[in-house]
């Protein structure tokens, strides 16, 4: 994220750098953040509106996603204009674009939760150790750290998947490995200052371990950055699925968006106008990955209102 | 001058671990990079004389240093399908990608720094409530899609634009120069650039706006107001020369980023650059073409990454101490 937080008439609360995970002020503005900021709201909408969708693809969809349908008569049904009997409309191959657009959202979610997961994790344990820890750990994983940030993102990505093969869990793999990189160099950062207050001194005094104070004290405080990093990769993890598809190194068994997007510009969907075909997939990716950068926004505001990105 | 060295040093050997990374990746690729040479008629000796002259019997260490030397004498074998040196196969194509990205980022540099800065002044009005959503909803489209929803539009539909390709069949050219000044080109290079330049105007735009907030109240700002300047002077000559700084750096760096994100946009518009030949290199396993493809474009990266480290040291001497990568 570019854009600085600034208040947007809503005051972010003080920050107020305490230690311990069962601590609530931490938890409650954790899950009340996004009703305060309208943005982040409609972040959170968008994704649980996105992951009902995913849970009930089977009740939503009465096809399947890669039925080919024939007729009474034997023969295909192609290029069906969207009607009332399917609402977007049949590919060239006789596919229900509606039932391919409801079953891509389960293939979105698992990519891009799978890629927050590894990324926000390796990211935050990355940061954490190097922050704290410095010397030659720091310039280790620093160093690991820039090379991961010196390899051109797409280009990596499909060198590794047209040769590991076309599987989105290498799409996947691929993708984390490059994405971490951000996330812990802004968490070794923001550990940096937090080593430094009197909270930590003061457990260091009591004699609280090297990896309690780690862990019980500082990592909670650095939590929310960490989420913000996990909804940016979501989105980050759903394009990249979707350009690797389109240029032909998807995973040709699974019902994804961009798997839609590459199949309709290959069938000639874009000469024969339809639009119903590739635009729908197209506006779902975008809403999903604007909802990441919405929520990102509203949890920067409220927790590190001097955050800047990267 | 010695944080410029270090700088250097630092990309450089960024570089050098990046050339090392993609040489034992693609060592360790299925198939031997024999396979595609191989003539199914040549016995067992044939065979290992033609590794030998190629220099695949000697230990991998030994092979990744003739890999190097060669690369800095411009040496990147031969392609396995053109069955044409790797080096001018990539130079053939470089100028097309080239001249996309700067095209497209030269617009929307200038695009996006205007109208940021006009979103600043404009703070707190219904249209910058519509404008930050909408710009940020360009930056969150795949590239692609964009690309294929104007083609469909402007190619298909009105028939503004060439649907893809770099110049029209059957049009004859004395030099590649005078292929990329003609009209027809320019033509061709249209829908892409607009595409591209549609893509990256909101990361300038979003700094822009965001830098030019932050600037209005800094102390120097205040200075120019009390000092009794216009309001005009002050957004122009004191605000947004300092709120541009970040932006140049970024442009800097969005070359470095966009000649990799090309793949895609040079893929739907058939644009004969470099990207396309990397996907193409990688989809028929055509490891050389691709691994030069690849280091070609990881270079323009560091080499850019370089020269936005040296403009940040330029511009804005505050930060150019104390910064440790």
């Amino acid at each position: 994220m570019v854009e600085r937080a600034e208040s947007r008439g809503v005051t972010p609360a003080p920050l107020p750098a305490r230690s311990g995970w069962r601590l609530p002020p931490m938890l409650r503005r954790l899950v009340t953040m996004p009703l305060r900021d309208p943005f982040a709201f409609a972040g959170i909408t968008i994704y649980v509106l996105f992951a009902l969708i995913a849970l009930f693809a089977d009740q939503l969809a009465p096809l399947d996603p890669m039925e080919i349908l024939f007729t009474k008569a034997g023969k295909l049904v192609a290029n069906v204009a969207p009607g009332a009997e399917f609402p977007f409309g049949i590919i060239n191959l006789g596919r229900d674009i509606y039932a391919q657009l409801i079953y891509g959202s389960r293939s979105a979610l698992a990519v891009g939760l799978s890629a927050a997961v590894i990324v926000a994790t390796v990211g935050t344990v990355v940061g954490l150790l190097s922050g704290y820890f410095g010397g030659w750990v720091d310039s280790l994983l620093m160093r690991i750290a820039d090379m991961a940030l010196s390899l051109p993102f797409l280009p990596f990505v499909i060198v590794l998947t047209g040769f590991l093969g076309a599987d989105t869990r290498n799409i996947v793999l691929a993708v984390a490995l490059l994405l971490w990189p951000n996330s812990a160099r802004v968490i070794r950062s923001q550990v940096l200052t937090l080593r430094e207050r009197a909270y930590v001194e003061a457990a260091r005094v009591t004699g609280a371990s090297q990896w309690r104070i780690l862990f019980v004290h500082i990592a909670p405080n650095i939590l929310p950055l960490s989420f913000v990093y996990a909804a940016i990769a979501i989105g980050w993890a759903i394009i990249t699925e979707a350009s690797v598809n389109f240029l032909g190194f998807g995973d040709p068994t699974s019902v994804s968006w961009g798997m839609m997007l590459q199949d309709a510009f290959s069938s000639q969907a874009l000469s024969r106008g339809q639009y119903a075909w590739f635009v729908p997939p197209g506006i779902c990716i975008i809403l999903v990955v604007v909802a990441g950068f919405f929520i990102s926004r509203g949890y920067e505001e409220v927790f590190m209102p001097r955050l800047r990105g990267r | 001058m010695k944080l410029v060295l270090e700088r250097f040093a630092h990309n450089a050997l960024a570089l050098l671990a990046v050339t090392t990374i993609l040489f034992f990746m693609f060592r360790l690729m299925p198939g031997t990079p024999l396979a595609a040479f191989i003539n199914e008629n040549l016995n067992a000796d044939q065979q290992q004389a033609m590794l030998q002259q190629f220099g695949l019997d000697r230990p991998m260490w030994q092979q990744y240093f003739i890999y190097l030397g060669n690369l800095l004498t411009g040496e990147m074998g031969l392609s396995f399908f053109q069955r044409r040196p790797v080096t001018t196969i990539l130079l053939e194509v470089l100028p097309n990608s080239v001249i996309l990205t700067l095209c497209s980022l030269i617009i929307a540099y200038i695009f996006g720094v205007l109208a940021g800065a006009w979103l600043a002044w404009k703070r707190g009005s219904w249209l910058e409530r519509i404008a930050v959503p909408a710009v940020l909803a360009t930056r969150a489209a795949p590239e692609f899609w964009i690309g294929m929803v104007l083609l469909a539009l402007l190619s298909f539909n009105l028939g503004w634009f060439p649907s893809g390709g770099a110049s029209s069949p059957g049009q004859a050219y004395t030099s590649n120069w005078q292929r990329i000044a003609s009209l027809d080109y320019l033509q061709h290079l249209a829908l892409p650039v607009i595409t591209l330049a549609l893509y990256l105007q909101g990361l300038p735009l979003l700094l822009m706006r965001s830098n030019m907030l932050e600037v209005m109240h800094e102390e120097f700002v205040t200075m120019a107001r009390m000092k009794g300047l216009s309001e005009w002077r002050i957004v122009i000559g004191h605000a947004a020369r300092n709120a541009l700084l970040p932006v140049v750096t970024a442009f800097a760096l969005g070359v470095g980023l966009s000649m990799g994100g090309n793949v895609v946009i040079e893929t739907v518009f058939s644009w004969p650059g470099i990207g396309r030949m990397l996907v193409q290199a990688v989809s028929v396993h055509d490891y050389p073409l691709a691994q030069g493809a690849f280091l070609m474009i990881a270079a323009v990266l560091a080499v850019m990454n370089f020269v936005a480290d040296l403009l940040y040291m330029t511009l804005d001497p505050r930060v150019s101490h104390g910064r440790k990568g």
